[in-house]
């Protein structure tokens, strides 16, 4: 961070010169075509100066092909435009595969973060260089948005549900970390520091670090705490299962009782714990629970990143079990 | 002139003795008529999107939560719903014999007509205000007092949703009702003085559309609200 | 009722007009007549404006230093949401087509008055009614939300005087359909004899087209607030997501009404340009019927392109790809506009006067703003650059430098046709030139500070944005003189000023042929249009116009 002036934001994440490339030729025929203008009107202003006081302006002239063209060539322009900023803005939300699940809250006024290994850190977070990193976020009041100028990137975190910001860092030092969305009185003061360190330093930073449980072992024994595993039984159970079974869940598509499906992503899991009846998964009966205001955002993602660590193969509800919109009787 | 203005080409119909209803800046009745119908359809436009906006809301709710909402409609009064409903039916044809009875002058009979309409507006709101007071007794006004315990644990809060747009929705609707009812007892003093007959019942016309608008707005929100889910109980 | 004036209609050019006929309060608290609405309304967008103004002060003079040193972090808040919707809701929606709109349309289409002046009348009291609202509010401790009352900041969270302010811009709301309507069918019902829809001058194509947003949208809006509002006062959920509401529903339908509205206001900024260029330059505006086909486009496309708002709330990306190439399709005929106003000076009879600064201020500033405004629908660049300064300094070139530019200048065009009296150019020069240094002073460098990364709405701030915000505060004191000057010498003119002739500055248009100020029905009798708009060489004006060389 320096104080002097300075004219362009540093760059350190891999999309930062992507964006930066962008971002330049644009500035470059924003400024052809201003400064066209403004040539052209103080040329004609000259020029064409009123010289009696009755005198008129020459009848207009069709000038049919200076239209076509001055139509056409800003919507070429805007449309190879389109088509990069499109592929850089995919870019920006697709996070790779091998990207590290980070968790984030934002609630009035500051930012929570959560490492996988289950560090946690407030208003500050420390990443490695090079490591892609996949930020899960949501809010405890109001809508923030997670800004981090260096990587050019930003994303809302709403109340309710998960969005995702990913990133990867790709020089060392310590960069602005914004609340870019007003949130309230505090807002300005919503802010922190990326520090993004050579991994050996991280891996050293890490350490030095209070470690709590990964969210993980937390999600895991929240699933006891909150004996979610009474029905949501293990397959190895030789008890009939009361729940649809949780391993391999996470990202399958699932049939609700209704006739609706959905993907078992984030959002997904995240309403069934705190509003099980909502979206009732064919085949089962409404006998869980609600969580809503029982549980915390640290919790639920803690819950989440468990389930999502469970792997094997789900069983959809079993065709013969249970009728599923006879045995809604409490509908 | 190549293409002369709306309303001037007939100028001379009423040009030479001004009708008392031709207001000053329009040439002739005619153009000040159609002024009229093309500024009240455009204002009915407006309330198209206003009511829009509710509606566009309910559906995108009716979307994600369709068993909420089939549960809490069945907390509402269909009979007394329906019973609006016929009673909005026959208030938009007591107001369309009003009109009738201005185009074929029989000014007498305009008041009368007009009364009708207003008693059976007034008849909706009443029925209305019993159904909102069987909410309030049965706690089902969303706020502090709302009982949760009604509904099944996890439709509750959705369900305290369902019976804001209910409130929000009928509310809006009860207050284009009101204020339809002020304008036609405006109306009723202007015939008994006999402004109306049938060169002359422009406002007549006028407050019918907005009347029936209304009127259909109703017709929409009694399936919406009350109907849809009817059967899975 | 109006007896007593109609004799008036056909008295030749004697001293009466609208202006004279009647003094007391009464005359023009309960008038009917479009331009003495007019001139209420222009009373009334001064004051919001120098409300508003005053708080963008306040906000600059705050952004001095990085720390938060003159104002609390709540009041800045408060300051901030104030300006947004005193200059929004209460200044640029209104301003042209309330005052400007009010008082020419009917002259230009040769109309007597609009279709209903006591709906006209009651949409000012409407506005007035929904400004007392809002300045109540401001007085009892302000809002904190900013303009936009996001949930469930603005439902839960935000401690001001939320739904008073709700309530005001919900009525304000009604003034604004009730314009359109009105414009709207005046403007199809009340045409002069010859005046066909490909005659009229490009101004009432563009109220037209704003009128049209402000029927369509407006509800929209009106209906998302009583939404926020009764949740507020009720506890209803329908934005609460504990009661599985969608707080993003509410930008969906705040942006379906408040990005057309910025058409509202930068559409009616388009129409008056193209007389003012038209005018100065002593030429018809080139490919005029394109001119008014594009402010059509404009107006319909701007109802598809809400969601380049949101590309960072969460919502899918693919419907953001949708909306960025929706939203640089608006470019299209903004860009052939730019193009056609500047091929219209060219072999024109280019006058010097005030006006035409103005016009030409308008279109460079709003060249920058349009252009930036497509950087920014560019997806890959917004992720970044949404809600930083750079879509401040974005929306200001073209509110401030677009629509204010516009508004002003038409001020100074239509002045001698409005008062009868002449200003002093030499004033009017000066300002409109520090109206555009102190503008790109004070807005350019917040491009830099947007893409810098300096957040919006920030009280406080990171030690290296200071130099930048330096210059823009110095840029808005300048700015302030700038509007400070036409407020003296405007006022300064209605009592001493020289008397305007009917057509000071040889221009063609209905509203040069009668009077100034022009009688209460606006002309001694209807005139017949022969002739197509702007059509100089037809229609050599009669006056030898001295413009305000006779002055200077």
């Amino acid at each position: 961070m320096r104080s002097e002036l300075q004219l362009f934001p540093d760059a350190a994440s891999s999309l930062a010169g992507q964006v930066d490339a962008l971002y330049l030729v644009w500035a470059a025929v924003s400024v052809f075509f201003s400064v066209l203008i403004a040539v052209l009107l103080v040329f004609f202003f000259v020029k064409y100066k009123r010289r009696n006081e009755d005198d008129i302006g020459q009848e207009e002239r069709e000038a049919p092909l200076l239209e076509i063209a001055w139509s056409v060539i800003p919507l070429m322009i805007c449309l190879v435009m389109f088509v990069w900023g499109t592929r850089i803005f995919f870019d920006i939300y697709r996070p790779p595969s091998d990207a590290q699940e980070y968790f984030a809250v934002g609630k009035q006024w500051m930012w929570k973060f959560q490492h996988p290994e289950g560090v946690r850190e407030i208003n500050d977070l420390h990443v490695p260089v090079g490591q892609a990193i996949k930020v899960t976020m949501t809010s405890e009041d109001v809508i923030h948005s997670l800004y981090v100028p260096a990587f050019r990137t930003k994303q809302d975190a709403v109340p309710g549900r998960y969005t995702t910001l990913w990133f990867k860092a790709t020089k060392a030092g310590t960069y602005h970390l914004f609340c870019a969305e007003y949130c309230g009185t505090e807002h300005s003061r919503m802010i922190g520091h990326v520090i993004a360190m050579e991994p050996r330093d991280y891996e050293q930073w890490l350490s030095g670090s209070p470690a709590g449980k990964t969210p993980v072992a937390s999600g895991a024994q929240l699933f006891q705490t909150f004996a979610c595993d009474t029905c949501h039984r293990d397959a190895k159970d030789p008890r009939p299962a009361r729940a649809p079974q949780l391993a391999g869940l996470y990202g399958r598509d699932v049939t609700f009782a209704d006739g609706g499906s959905a993907k078992a992503d984030d959002t997904y899991l995240r309403e069934s714990i705190l509003n099980p009846g909502a979206k009732l998964v064919a085949g089962w009966q409404p006998i869980m629970p609600t969580f809503q205001g029982q549980i915390s955002e640290e919790q639920l993602a803690a819950l989440l990143a468990y389930i999502k660590s469970l792997e094997g193969t789900p069983q959809q509800a079993s065709a013969g079990g249970n009728g599923a919109a006879a045995d809604r009787g409490t509908l | 002139m190549v293409n002369p203005a709306p309303g001037q080409a007939s100028a001379g119909v009423a040009g030479h003795a001004a009708h008392p209803a031709l207001q000053h800046h329009f040439d002739t009745l005619e153009q000040q008529k159609e002024s009229a119908s093309l500024g009240m359809w455009m204002f009915l436009v407006t309330e198209v999107l206003f009511f829009g906006g509710l509606f566009a809301t309910y559906v995108l709710y009716r979307l994600r939560f369709p068993g909420v909402f089939a549960e809490a409609s069945h907390h509402l009064n269909v009979p007394m719903g329906a019973l609006n409903t016929g009673v909005l039916i026959c208030s938009s044809l007591t107001m369309a014999l009003a009109i009738y009875a201005a185009q074929v002058n029989k000014k007498k009979s305009i008041a009368p007509w007009l009364i009708a309409t207003i008693l059976l507006g007034v008849t909706f709101l009443v029925v209305k205000a019993f159904e909102y007071k069987e909410k309030f007794t049965h706690h089902l006004v969303p706020g502090p007092n709302f009982d949760l315990t009604q509904f099944s644990p996890d439709h509750a809060r959705p369900a305290e949703m369902f019976f804001s747009l209910y409130f929000v929705m009928t509310g809006v609707h009860a207050l284009h009702m009101i204020i339809g009812i002020g304008l036609l007892s405006w109306l009723v003093v202007q015939s008994r003085k006999g402004r109306f007959d049938s060169t002359y019942y422009n406002p007549l016309e006028m407050t019918g559309l907005y009347w029936h608008f209304v009127d259909i707005v109703w017709i929409f929100l009694f399936p919406l609200l009350y109907l849809l889910g009817y059967h899975a109980r | 009722m109006s007896h007593a004036v109609s004799t008036d209609i056909h008295a030749p050019s004697s001293g009466t007009n609208y202006l004279n006929n009647g003094y007391g309060l009464r005359s023009w608290l309960l008038t009917r007549d479009h331009k003495r609405i007019a001139i209420l309304y222009l009373i009334s967008v001064s004051v919001f404006f120098f409300i508003g103004g005053i708080m963008a002060m306040l906000i600059r003079l705050e952004l001095l230093t990085p720390e938060g040193d003159l104002l609390q972090a709540d009041t800045y808040n408060r300051v901030f949401s104030m300006h947004g919707i005193s200059m929004v809701f209460f200044f640029l929606i209104p301003s042209i087509p309330a005052v400007l709109g009010n008082f020419l349309v009917p002259l230009m289409i040769g109309a007597k008055d609009l279709a209903f002046p006591r709906i006209n009348l009651l949409s000012w009291y409407l506005y007035i009614f929904g400004g007392a609202f809002t300045l109540w509010a401001m007085i009892h401790g302000g809002v904190d939300t900013g303009w936009t009352f996001y949930t469930p900041l603005s439902t839960q969270y935000a401690q001001g005087q939320v739904m008073m302010a709700g309530i005001g811009v919900f009525i304000a709301g009604f003034s604004s359909i009730l314009t359109g309507l009105n414009f709207v069918v005046t403007i199809h019902r009340m045409r002069a004899p010859g005046m066909t829809w490909f005659r009229m001058p490009l101004f009432v194509w563009s109220q037209y087209a704003t009128s049209l947003i402000m029927l369509l949208g407006t509800p929209v809006i009106a209906v998302t607030l009583l939404m926020l509002v009764a949740e507020r006062a009720f506890h209803l959920g329908l934005f609460d997501p504990r009661l599985g509401g969608d707080p993003v529903l509410f930008q969906h339908l705040f942006w379906f009404y408040s990005h057309p509205a910025v058409y509202i206001m930068v559409l009616p900024a388009m129409g008056v340009v193209s007389e003012l260029v038209a005018a100065f330059s002593r030429k018809p505006i080139f490919g005029y019927k394109i001119m008014a086909v594009a402010v059509l486009a404009i107006a319909v496309l701007g109802f598809l392109v809400w969601g380049h708002h949101m590309f960072v709330s969460g919502q899918s990306i693919y419907a953001s790809t949708v909306f960025s190439l929706l939203s640089m399709l608006v470019a299209i005929p903004s860009a052939v506009k730019v193009f056609n106003w500047t091929a219209t000076l060219y072999e024109g009879s280019v006058s010097w006067d005030t006006p035409m600064l103005y016009a030409l201020g308008f279109i460079g500033l709003f060249t920058i703003g349009g252009l930036t405004g497509v950087m920014i629908a560019t997806l890959g660049i917004d992720v970044h650059l949404h809600d930083t300064y750079f879509i401040v300094a974005h929306f200001h070139y073209v509110m401030v430098g677009g629509t204010i530019m516009a508004y002003l200048g038409g001020l100074h065009y239509w002045w001698p046709k409005i008062t009868g009296r002449k200003y002093k150019p030499f004033w009017a020069k000066v300002s409109a030139m520090l109206v555009f240094v102190g503008f790109n002073l004070t807005f350019f460098p917040q491009f830099l500070l947007g893409y810098m990364g300096m957040p919006r709405r920030y009280w406080s701030y990171a030690p290296e944005f200071q130099v930048l915000n330096v210059l823009s505060t110095a840029g808005a004191s300048i700015l302030a003189l700038g509007y400070l000057l036409p407020a003296i010498y405007f006022t300064w003119s209605m009592r001493y000023g020289e008397k305007a002739e009917d057509n000071p500055w040889g221009a063609v248009g209905l509203e040069w042929q009668t009077s100034s100020p022009p009688p209460t029905f606006n002309f001694h009798e209807t005139p017949i249009v022969t002739h197509d708009a702007y059509d100089y060489h037809h229609q050599r004006p009669t006056i030898a116009a001295k413009g305000e060389a006779s002055l200077g």
